[in-house]
């Protein structure tokens, strides 16, 4: 208990520096490598979380496909590879009380709904093949959508990003 | 392991997502905002499927990953085309919508 404790400290003390990087960094690329940082944090929080099956996801969708997609997306819009001064709106400060009493308030609920509970230990672990069971079950016709969903957005890409 | 500090996380995490969305010009960083914001959630339905011992949370979490995914695909082929067309993808510049 106590290691996890450890683990789980030490994880989101970096996934928050990392994230407060990717939101405050006046370079493209340097916002990509820090969000890079932040997803394996999810990632290793889900390990903690006994669910390994969706960190392993999180790493090859998150940190394979989608950072490429990102890379790709600064290269090809020609956003200033060094530093930019142009990243932030005029009334970026804005953004700072609207996020303070967000989290402000979401602290508020959490605190006030589950004080100090605990998590379960582990005696009911989700197993990889349960949650295949459960895709490939009762949740079938999400899967199926989700699918055509994929496809969409290929094509979609693909039409949007053509040429002429 | 406390249930709050997993939320808490999550939290935070979807605080900072939404501090970008306002703060950033940049489309490909507002982007990558909306991508912290999801994983906040993700890690949600994962902290509650461990709580409740059930397979829900995975499985949602399974497919918020793959809506993100399409999200992602869809959303720079817009920024490539408003490139394309304005050379910039300021946001403040794409002002037509406005009254």
């Amino acid at each position: 208990m106590i290691a996890q404790n450890i683990g789980f400290a030490i994880i989101a003390a970096v996934m928050i520096i990392a994230a407060v990087r990717v939101v405050t960094t006046s370079n493209v690329v340097h916002a990509a490598l820090w969000l890079v940082v932040v997803l394996s944090g999810v990632a290793a929080q889900y390990i903690l979380l006994a669910a390994e099956f969706v960190a392993v996801t999180q790493v090859l969708v998150y940190i394979g496909a989608v950072m490429v997609l990102f890379l790709f997306g600064t290269m090809l819009t020609r956003s200033r590879i060094g530093r930019d001064s142009g990243l932030n709106n005029t009334y970026w400060k804005l953004g700072i009380p609207v996020a303070l009493v967000l989290f402000a308030a979401m602290a508020v609920a959490l605190v006030n709904s589950f004080g100090d509970e605990r998590m379960p230990t582990d005696d009911n672990i989700v197993s990889t093949q349960q949650v295949s069971d459960q895709i490939f079950g009762p949740y079938l016709l999400p899967f199926w959508a989700l699918s055509f969903v994929l496809l969409a957005a290929v094509i979609g890409a693909i039409v949007l990003a053509r040429k002429d | 392991m406390l249930v709050n500090q997993f939320l808490l996380l999550a939290a935070v995490l979807f605080c900072i997502g939404v501090y970008g969305v306002i703060a950033r010009k940049n489309a490909v960083l507002v982007l990558m905002s909306i991508e912290l914001i999801l994983n906040a959630v993700n890690l949600n339905f994962i902290a509650f499927a461990l709580r409740n011992g059930s397979t829900d949370g995975h499985t949602f979490a399974l497919y918020v990953i793959a809506i993100a995914a399409a999200e992602v695909g869809v959303g720079l082929g817009l920024v490539l085309l408003v490139y394309r067309n304005r050379k910039t993808i300021s946001l403040d510049d794409l002002s037509e919508m406005k009254g």
